[in-house]
Order: C-alpha cells, then structure tokens, then sequence
C-alpha cells in the first residue's frame, strides 16, 4: 500500500517515506490516506448512530460528541465527503438528543411536565422581576459595589506579590534539589558541598511541611502566631500565599528540568559550559518552556485560593461579597458577581497562556 | 599519520567500578593517542568501550587509575573540566542538538559564551563549517526540521566549531536510519583526512578499516587487542576477537 499524504504547509501530495515535504521542508504528518479514510468513516457512523439512539437518554450525546471530537481532530479527515455528513447529522443529532434526555429526566423526576413547567415559569417571572431592585440593594444602596471593587483590587495584590515570591522561592529551590542531585557526585567533599547537602535538606524538610498542611491553617498560623504583633493583613497573606506557592512551583519547576533529556546537559557540558550555565543557556529555557502550563495553572490556583483569607479577617473579593449578602441577607446577586469576576480573571488569564505558549511553540518551526 | 606525533592522551590503568567493585565497566585500561590518530574503538555491547570515550572527558568519573592530557592529569580533583572538554569536542548517538535554538545558534552559543568570538565572527565561523558539510541552507532552522544525518553532521561541526584537540565519537551512526549513514561517515573521513585526532566508538567496520590508523578491541572493561585496522580484520590474534569478527563482518 503506497503511503499518500498531503504536506500541511504548501498542500502537496507526498507519496513516498519521506519525514518531511519536499518543497517546502516543512515535517509530513504521520497518517496516510488510507488512515484517514478509515477515520471518516467512523465519524459517519457516530453520526448516524447520534440519530438513532438520541430517544435513549446520554448515548445520542455521547455518540454525536464523539463524532464531532473525531472530525475536529483530524484534518485529514475531516474534509472527505462520508466525514462531513456524519458531521452534520451529529450537529442534527446533538440538539436532537440533548433535548430527548432532558424530556425523559424531567419526566421521570417531576410527573407531569406540563404543570411542573407551569409552576416553575410563574416563579421564574416572579425572581426575575425581583432583581432589578435586589441589584439596587445589594450594589448601589450605601455604595456596596466598593466592597467588591476595593476586594478585587486586594485579591489582585496579594495573588501577584504572592506568585512574585512564590516564583522566585520555587527557582531557589528547585536549584537547590536538583543541583545537589547532579553535582554530589562530581563535588569532592570541602565546604561547598556541606552547604548544598544543608540547603537540601532544608528544603526537603520545606517542602514536606507546606505541601503536607492545608493553606488555610498556614495561612492562620501566620497572622496569628508568626505575626501576632502585626496587623498588617495584607503583607501576611503574601508571605502565607507565596510561601505556599513556592513549594508548588518548586516541584513544578524540579519536573520540568527533570523531563529534559540528559544528553541535553551532557552536550552543554561536553562543548565546554559549567554546570551553572548549562542550565541558564541549555536546560532552564527548555524547561521553562515544559512546564508553563503547570505554571499557568498554579497562578490561577493561587487566585482562587486567595479566597480563604477572610479567614484572617482580610476584605478581599469573597470576602467583599460575604459582607455584602451579610447586611442585605440576599447571596444570590453578590456570590454569584463574585464568581463571575473570578471566572472572568481566569479565562482572560487562560488566554493570554495559550497565545504564548503559541508562541513559544512557533520558534522551533 | 603526521609525523608529528605525540601523545595527546595518555590513559593509565584505567578503572570504573560500580557497587563497590561487584560491575568492572573499565577494568584497567592503558594506551596511548597520538595526535593525527584515528583510533577506532570495537567491542560487543557491554564491552565498556563507550564508558572508556566518556572518561576521557569524564562524563564519566572513572573509580580508578589517571588520564592525562597535553600532560595535565585531568583525574586530579583541582583540573579545571570546563577547560578540557574546550579542547574535546565530542559526537552522540542521539546528535543531542539543543532543540530551542538554530542551528546557527547551536553552532555559535558555546564560541561565544566560552571563546568571547563577537557574533559576526563566531557566524562566519559557524557558516563556513556548514559550506563544509554542505549544510549552509539549514543556518537558520531549527533542529526539528532536519533529518538524522543532517541533525548528526551539525552535531560535528558544533562541536568542531570549538577548534578541539581531539574529538570523540560515540557510536555516531548507531541512531541513524542506514541511507543516512554514509553522508556522516564522509564528514568524519574528511576530518581525519585533514589531520584531526580522533577516537571514535563505532560498529561500522568498513570505516575503522578504511579510516582508522589504529583499532582497539575491548571486551569486559578490558583492551584485549589492539593494532592496525589491516591486523585486526585479516589477522585477528584473540579468540574473543575472531568471534566477534565473525559475528559483525
């Protein structure tokens, strides 16, 4: 069977070996034609099958889900002519299904759909008209919308100098580990080995502690043992919160000059570098690279934990919109603004992740 | 091959022991490498003959025994690593390029840094190596978008960009697929013809034939035979060589 494949970049029929395009030099993808068609022809049957069965509850759902991940997915596939219909009769069969499961739930739960509907309805209307004074009391009457404003920008402070410190605690750490790791051999004894043997240590016995305790509790042993004279909210929250993090990222960090091969390190090494500027030139900047997902995700962690600092009393976000349902005795409008924020931060953060890490992918094209 | 020839690496009973004592990777290795010499390295896998090439810039710390260099005793705690692998430069079987950077890059980042080559120089450099190679289109891409003989000629000209002494070989074609094989031997034949010293860990007979000036064949951590290339695969001595002789040819 001759392999044929189509080059991605200039569009090409490849017919042959080849790891990468003849005109253009550009890497072939792996999958032949014979692959792909094999491929469309799942996604026509999946489509099909979303129909069928949408009746029986979740499995038109979980057939046109699949049909639609498959022709998403595969680019070679998805453009022959069995792909696409069985695309479309799963973009039928999805609504379809979605609201065939539904009847049959709501059926089986509330008896008489028709006055369940009813009821429900009279009491949406009910909320609804409701809230356009809810959203005066809960926001406007004595300017309670500071309190979430004021909180956010606090939440922002702490999650900011907290991931500053917890980044640059995480990198000391993680150097530590895996320098004591690669060098203890190559180190004969003296004084600079007993240092880095003390600093592992330390750091092992850091690491333990923080990642074997709730942050809440450090958080709290924090303001009120270690800074018990202090009253400064603020600036114990970032040390309990970077402090935390550090460990994470450490870890984190330790993972991702562990993931890169060792010839890396021992090519550097053999043209001539040190250990210090293997890392900085060779290791670090692949590393860095492998691990910013982790990272992102810890930031975003890290905003979110930042709730729990009502806790100590500081009036952050959450606890901007607690105070708020606590003197209007209404959580419906302040929590769920808060979510929101929150959800917000996070996707737009999310983001701006992905577009860099795009980035970063581009430079080795 | 010159006539100039001292020794640049002088190896004296040359030891690596693991567990203490229970593996002998290196079991008392000693010869000699003169400069202009090719000296190919032959052995079964296990034979210690690629923990021997990384002793002598010590990726590994060998337990036992001294390597000297241009008559330094590189085993000594106070040598200055760095320095030495300056003047070794040395070829993997996995090409090891450094993914995140050119190939220019590649080439030039270890001038720069260890050499203090200002950029435009370190580039001249870097390009005339890859007229060599007849790589020069592939300047600025990145290591993915080259083949394993392309990946493994850069490896060589990175490492010759350096200006070493000596280069080391280990079992540079081993990783490549076979009709890529002779485009890195040709590299390497270019280089000892033009005088390089090279000790080169290889299972490509035909080359420590037509190249090497002298073949050494280790089993067990042990040189149990060592000649010309013409002794060696027409007249082997050892037993354990002629079997293995039979086994590769």
């Amino acid at each position: 069977m001759i392999k044929s494949r189509f080059c991605r970049y200039c569009g090409i029929k490849v017919t042959g070996d080849e790891t990468s395009c003849p005109k253009c030099h550009q890497p072939l993808p792996d999958i032949s034609v014979s692959d792909s068609a094999k491929k469309a022809g799942q996604i026509f049957i999946f489509g099909l099958l979303s129909i069928l069965l949408s009746a029986i509850p979740f499995a038109g759902i979980v057939f046109a889900g699949i049909a639609i991940y498959q022709s998403n997915r595969n680019d070679l596939a998805k453009n022959q002519s069995k792909a696409k219909t069985g695309r479309i009769l799963a973009l039928i069969g999805m609504p379809l299904s979605i609201i065939a499961t539904v009847f049959v739930i709501l059926t089986l739960s509330v008896g008489n759909i028709a006055v369940w509907a009813a009821n429900t309805w009279t009491g949406f209307i009910y909320w609804l008209e409701g809230i356009p004074a809810d959203f005066e009391n809960n926001f406007i009457t004595d300017n309670r919308y500071t309190y979430i404003f004021k909180g956010l920008g606090i939440t922002f402070e702490v999650t900011i100098f907290a991931a500053l410190l917890g980044i640059a605690l995480g990198i000391v750490v993680a150097l530590i580990r895996s320098s004591y790791a690669t060098l203890k051999e190559e180190m004969h004894g003296g004084f600079g080995k007993g240092l880095l043997k003390f600093l592992n240590a330390v750091a092992g016995i850091y690491l333990t502690v923080i990642r074997g305790t709730p942050v809440v509790v450090q958080l709290m042993i924090t303001y009120f043992v270690i800074f018990a004279s202090s009253n400064n909210k603020v600036l114990v929250a970032v040390l309990a919160f970077g402090i935390n993090s550090g460990a994470y990222v450490a870890e984190i960090i330790r993972s991702g000059i562990e993931s890169i091969d060792k010839g890396q390190f021992e090519a550097g090494r053999s043209l001539g570098f040190g250990y210090v500027r293997t890392m900085a030139f060779i290791i670090i900047p692949q590393a860095f690279k492998a691990v910013l997902p982790a990272l992102a995700n810890e930031f975003i962690v890290l905003i979110k934990e930042t709730s729990v600092s009502g806790y100590i009393g500081l009036q952050e976000l959450t606890k901007g919109g607690d105070i708020i349902r606590s003197r209007t005795y209404s959580a419906f409008l302040p929590l769920i603004a808060v979510a929101a924020i929150y959800l917000v931060i996070v996707m737009i953060f999310s983001k701006l992740v992905s577009l860099l890490e795009r980035r970063l992918k581009n430079s080795e094209r | 091959m010159n006539a100039d020839n001292h020794v640049i690496i002088s190896v004296n009973d040359l030891k690596k022991h693991y567990n203490g004592g229970e593996i002998k990777a290196l079991d008392g290795v000693t010869t000699d490498i003169r400069k202009g010499e090719v000296v190919v390295v032959i052995g079964p896998s296990g034979s210690g003959k690629s923990t021997f090439l990384r002793s002598l810039n010590l990726l590994e710390r060998p337990t036992g025994g001294t390597i000297t260099f241009e008559g330094q005793d590189i085993t000594d705690p106070s040598t200055d690593i760095n320095l030495l692998r300056q003047n070794m430069g040395m070829v993997f079987q996995h090409f090891n390029l450094f993914p995140h950077l050119t190939i220019l890059r590649n080439m030039t980042i270890a001038p720069m840094k260890l050499h203090g080559l200002p950029k435009e120089v370190a580039e001249k450099k870097a390009l005339d190596l890859l007229w060599r190679v007849g790589l020069q289109d592939r300047a600025m891409a990145y290591p993915s978008q080259l083949s394993g003989g392309q990946k493994q000629r850069i490896a060589i000209v990175r490492a010759l960009a350096m200006d070493p002494e000596v280069m080391l070989f280990d079992e540079p074609t081993s990783a490549l697929d076979p009709e890529m094989v002779g485009e890195v031997l040709d590299v390497m034949k270019d280089l000892a013809k033009a005088g390089m010293t090279m000790v080169c860990v290889t299972h490509e007979m035909g080359f420590a034939r037509e190249v090497g000036t002298r073949v050494i064949f280790m089993d067990q951590g042990r040189i149990i035979e060592e000649n010309t290339p013409e002794e060696i695969f027409t007249n082997p001595q050892n037993e354990r060589l002629q079997s293995f002789l039979k086994k590769v040819l």
